[in-house]
């Protein structure tokens, strides 16, 4: 049984989850704010926050520093309805393990929360997108080579997550197992989280601009 | 000096305040400091002003008597306090000092020439005592926080302006010598600019905000004008078909893909770049059919002038069309991708599939819109599909970068 807190400044989209989640999580409590969300995750330290991306006081990514920099080893999940490249970089940077838009199914989801309950990492295909984008923009040389470029394999993987492939499916198309396609998506995140290229941020507000 | 504590501090917050003449610590009619009081300002200044007024023509001392007339005598209880004699006699011992220079030099000669300044003083001063209080106050306030604010900038204006002034004076002597009036004219220019620079600069904030403030309201109303056109229209439409789950996901897909186009997306000229074009087909398509339609891209490139590129766009909404009339898939997923000269689009759907090599002759869909067209434009489309399995199209192209 999985646990999970759902963070959202709408009642009514809380409740709607809730009814959408299926038998295998359990909701162990609901916040609204980045102050009742930070009390309510130590209260209830449950294994995936679903964290909305823009609350009042901060919004999720005060939320994920306030929570992370304590030292909890709590997994968030970010669920928004934004499609702007700086918040969706901007949460995953900030730690949270995942990122789906809220048009999600409800299977989809329940997936998605198994997912980063066991330390793995979710992508969407937007998201996906991001990140080949992000990453393809290389013109400055990097710092860490190791950590500021893609492998082949992970690009490969990213790309069939942003035609619409699911995990198994990409697992069948590279003759690979799912377990190594997750490792792949981890490791991208990974990188996504540590890599030092300030283009990393610096496209993410330009896509927004341009 | 004396009369410092009278400095500034208006008695009261009386809603208005018309000018009066005091009784207590008054020299002559109690007109200076009433003036003063009006002003926020010291009883000293205006007085001076009043004895530096009289040195031309007497303009001071008609002002004087006028606003003596015009003026209510402040009510005061007992016996009327004593004048400041020794104060009186200083001043007038200043009048009498510059009326004499006045005269030595010939400046109180300038007569009609000076009458302009005289009327255009009491004008101000009438106008003064009949503006609004608020106003008033706030043109008070400002002056004098900025002379307090600035005492070395208001000290040095106001010895020019003294500078400039007596100058004046002094050439109008000598009307012969044009010049010299001139400099001084500069001078005086140049210390009232010093004096009111603070206040200009103030001025010049204030309507800068006012200008942001305009703006920001412009904005508001746009936001307003979207969401009431649109958004409300749509919840209305919605109300009206509610009947029909299909149609009523379809308008809220609709609304909610342009208002994510509106908040997040660029403004992009849909017939300028591949990307561009694809979200507005996928857009297309998907009101057409009801069937929600994903796209991502990954990079962009301008269309070519060849026309390579317009043909894959029209065969991937072939498609998306497909994909959406037949495959009976809850969603279809786009995605478009250009790496160098490379553009590559992929449609997906997971909906029933199909025998690729079952599909008769004549089907147009598959065989013309998408393949034959891609294979004369130089490029290719692989279709990868199996029953029950959905289906997967493939677009690449290579263009040459312009």
């Amino acid at each position: 049984m999985t646990r999970v807190l759902i963070v959202d400044d709408h009642r009514l989209f809380r409740s709607g989850v809730r009814a959408e989640l299926g038998d295998s999580i359990e909701v162990v409590g609901e916040a609204e704010d980045v102050e009742t969300a930070v009390q309510a995750i130590a209260a209830h330290q449950p294994d995936v926050v679903l964290l909305d991306v823009h609350m009042p006081g901060g919004g999720g990514q005060e939320v994920l520093r306030r929570v992370l920099g304590s030292g909890s080893q709590v997994r968030f999940l970010a669920l928004s309805v934004s499609d702007a490249a700086e918040d969706v970089i901007g949460v995953i940077r900030g730690g949270a393990r995942g990122y789906v838009t809220k048009n999600i199914s409800g299977k989809e989801l329940t997936d998605a929360i198994r997912r980063v309950a066991e330390g793995d990492a979710v992508f969407s295909p937007r998201l996906a997108g991001f990140v080949l984008d992000a990453f393809a923009s290389s013109e400055a040389p990097s710092i860490d080579p190791e950590l500021d470029s893609l492998t082949q394999r992970e690009r490969e993987v990213l790309r069939l997550i942003a035609r619409g492939y699911a995990y198994k499916e990409i697992a069948k198309e590279l003759f690979i197992s799912v377990k190594t396609v997750e490792t792949h998506v981890s490791s991208v995140l990974r990188k996504l989280q540590l890599s030092n290229r300030h283009e990393l941020s610096r496209w993410a507000t330009a896509r927004r601009l341009v | 000096m004396a009369d410092q504590k009278t400095l500034a501090e208006p008695t009261g917050d009386a809603p208005y305040r018309r000018m009066m003449r005091p009784m207590e610590g008054r020299l002559l009619g109690g007109v200076a400091q009433g003036l003063a009081t009006q002003l926020s300002l010291d009883p000293v200044v205006i007085r001076l002003m009043f004895v530096l007024l009289s040195v031309v023509d007497g303009v001071g001392m008609v002002a004087y008597a006028v606003l003596w007339m015009i003026t209510p005598r402040q009510p005061h209880e007992g016996q009327p306090p004593q004048r400041d004699w020794s104060q009186l006699a200083a001043f007038s011992a200043i009048g009498v000092a510059l009326f004499a220079f006045g005269w030595l030099t010939g400046a109180s000669q300038g007569g009609i020439g000076m009458l302009p300044f005289a009327v255009g003083g009491i004008g101000a001063l009438i106008l003064w005592q009949q503006a609004d209080p608020e106003r008033r106050k706030s043109w008070v306030r400002g002056a004098t926080s900025s002379i307090r604010k600035n005492r070395v900038r208001t000290l040095l204006g106001v010895a020019l302006v003294v500078v400039g002034a007596v100058g004046f004076l002094y050439a109008q002597g000598e009307l012969a010598q044009a010049r010299p009036g001139l400099l001084f004219t500069v001078v005086v220019v140049g210390g009232l600019a010093v004096i009111a620079a603070p206040w200009l600069a103030g001025l010049w904030k204030e309507l800068q905000l006012e200008r942001r403030e305009r703006i920001r309201q412009e904005e508001r109303a746009e936001v307003a004008a979207m969401v009431h056109d649109s958004v409300l229209h749509t919840l209305t439409l919605i109300q009206r078909v509610a009947h029909d789950p299909r149609e009523v996901s379809r308008l809220a897909r609709s609304q909610e893909r342009e208002l994510r186009n509106w908040l997040y997306q660029p403004a992009q000229d849909a017939d300028a770049t591949v990307a561009a074009a694809v979200r507005r087909i996928a857009a297309e398509e998907e009101d057409a059919h009801g069937v929600p339609i994903e796209v991502v891209c990954v990079g962009d490139i301008a269309l070519d002038p060849a026309g390579k590129l317009a043909a894959m766009l029209k065969a991937s909404r072939q498609a998306m069309v497909n994909a959406a009339k037949y495959s009976e898939s809850p969603s279809i997923s786009v995605y478009a991708e250009v790496e160098g000269e490379e553009v590559t689009i992929f449609v997906k759907d997971r909906g029933k599939g199909f025998d690729l090599d079952a599909v008769p002759l004549d089907r147009m869909g598959i065989r013309e819109s998408i393949i034959g067209r891609m294979e004369r434009h130089g490029g290719a489309a692989r279709i990868r599909t199996s029953v029950g399995d959905g289906t997967e199209v493939m677009l690449t192209m290579k263009v040459e970068k312009a």
